[in-house]
């Protein structure tokens, strides 16, 4: 039998997920990352868009607004700012996040600040579009 | 000798009292039980959020261009305290205990000629604290219209706080809060948060021989992190707060309502024997003016 990764997915307020996998798909600030089994100890920050965990043929989403994710031999842990099930999302709540984040941009100082919050909202927009 | 209605009006009064002393013990018991559940649940952030942290401050001391949440301003001249209270009184020594605390704290960094300001959060503190301290008290807030404290609100502190220290308006952030130890016990406790202390005693997992790789760079990723952590520290310490103030609640009304509880009884007795005195003086009289006849 394969490996399975050992992942777990928390928000400030609680654990929402803890389970054997067989592959998660994280939204890396600089790209997506796909975690299999025995991956190298990695720790990435996080855009908002969607967390995928697959486990056989089954397929959750779960969407994350930023955060961090931690692989160590231990397994994969995602610290997300804020986090809900894929059902539970709508174009409402992406539109209000969307507000957000141009709110955020428009009162950016530094550069550097400025590229991070232009980055989440182009995460946002690109989320929309495929709603 | 108080008359027997005077005895009657008071022990009714009494007993109304021990009505809302029992009805507040009891519903602090439920918010109680709610309270340390919703500790529990955020522990797992925590945890893992200060093994990520342990991790990363480890491998970057020394670091010239560490972060300054983490470094520190290079300063000790001005103390920001953050002192977290209830809202709400009938909770016995709860609040006074973490404002005595603060007051000492106050009165040890001001004899040392160093610049103190304070963030109150909760009314108690705040009503507490102005008289003496009222010019430092440089913002306030508290959660009465608050039904259940969330992230959302530490990190509303937490964003006051940040934006003061890039402000340079502080070096070093205290936070007070009463830490929840059991149901009878609550120790007010002092925490440095900026700069941030990394974690002690956090197993940090066994690579076997092999490196983190960072994405984006390792300064990045503890820029973002630090931030995050000063939230999570201030949202633990709202959530221990909230689980202690019910707990001092609850003993406190248990307390109060069996001191009622007394208070009656000896009202009782008092009654009776002043019921009992006049009847016999009544029968005395009775008896006497038959005598006389």
């Amino acid at each position: 039998m394969a490996d399975k990764l050992k992942f777990s997915l928390v928000s400030p307020e609680k654990e929402l997920m803890a389970a054997d996998v067989d592959q998660v798909d994280i939204p890396g600030t600089e790209g997506w990352i796909g975690v299999l089994p025995n991956h190298a100890p990695l720790m990435a920050t996080l855009a908002p868009g969607m967390v995928k965990v697959r486990t056989g043929s089954d397929e959750r989403r779960i969407f994350v607004r930023g955060g961090f994710a931690e692989i160590s031999p231990a397994g994969l842990t995602v610290l997300a700012e804020e986090a809900m099930p894929a059902e539970e999302l709508n174009a409402d709540k992406i539109a209000q996040r969307i507000q957000n984040a141009e709110e955020d941009l428009a009162d950016a100082g530094d550069d550097e600040k400025k590229l991070a919050a232009q980055q989440s909202l182009d995460r946002l927009k690109e989320l929309q579009a495929a709603l | 000798m108080a008359s027997l209605k005077d005895l009657k009006t008071r022990i009714t009064s009494v007993k109304s009292t021990q009505k809302i002393t029992k009805a507040k013990q009891m519903v602090a018991a439920a918010k109680l039980r709610r309270a340390e559940e919703r500790a529990t649940e955020a522990r797992p952030y925590t945890e893992r959020m200060e093994a990520v942290l342990a991790n990363l401050s480890a491998s970057s001391k020394g670091n010239p261009n560490a972060p300054r949440l983490l470094a520190g301003t290079g300063k000790d001249e001005t103390h920001l305290l953050i002192i977290g209270t209830a809202d709400k009184g009938l909770c016995g020594g709860f609040n006074s205990s973490i404002v005595r605390l603060a007051r000492e704290y106050i009165v040890k960094l001001q004899g040392e000629g160093k610049n103190v300001k304070i963030i109150t959060v909760g009314r108690k503190g705040n009503d507490q604290l102005k008289r003496l301290y009222g010019d430092l008290i440089v913002w306030k807030t508290n959660f009465v219209e608050v039904k259940q404290v969330g992230f959302e609100q530490a990190n509303e502190i937490a964003e006051k706080v940040l934006a003061m220290f890039e402000d340079g308006e502080f070096d070093v952030a205290t936070l007070f809060y009463g830490k929840f130890k059991n149901v009878v016990t609550q120790i007010p406790t002092p925490q440095q948060i900026i700069p941030a202390l990394a974690p002690e005693g956090v197993e940090t997992p066994d690579l076997k021989g092999a490196v983190y790789e960072y994405e984006p760079d390792e300064t990045e990723i503890l820029r973002a992190l630090l931030p995050r952590y000063v939230a999570v520290q201030i949202f633990r310490a709202l959530l221990e707060n909230v689980a202690s103030e019910q707990a001092a609640s609850m003993s406190a009304m248990d307390n109060a309502t069996r001191n009622a509880g007394e208070m009656i009884d000896k009202l009782n007795l008092q009654y009776n024997r002043a019921r009992q005195a006049q009847i016999t003086t009544e029968l005395i009289e009775i008896i006497a003016g038959a005598e006389a006849l």
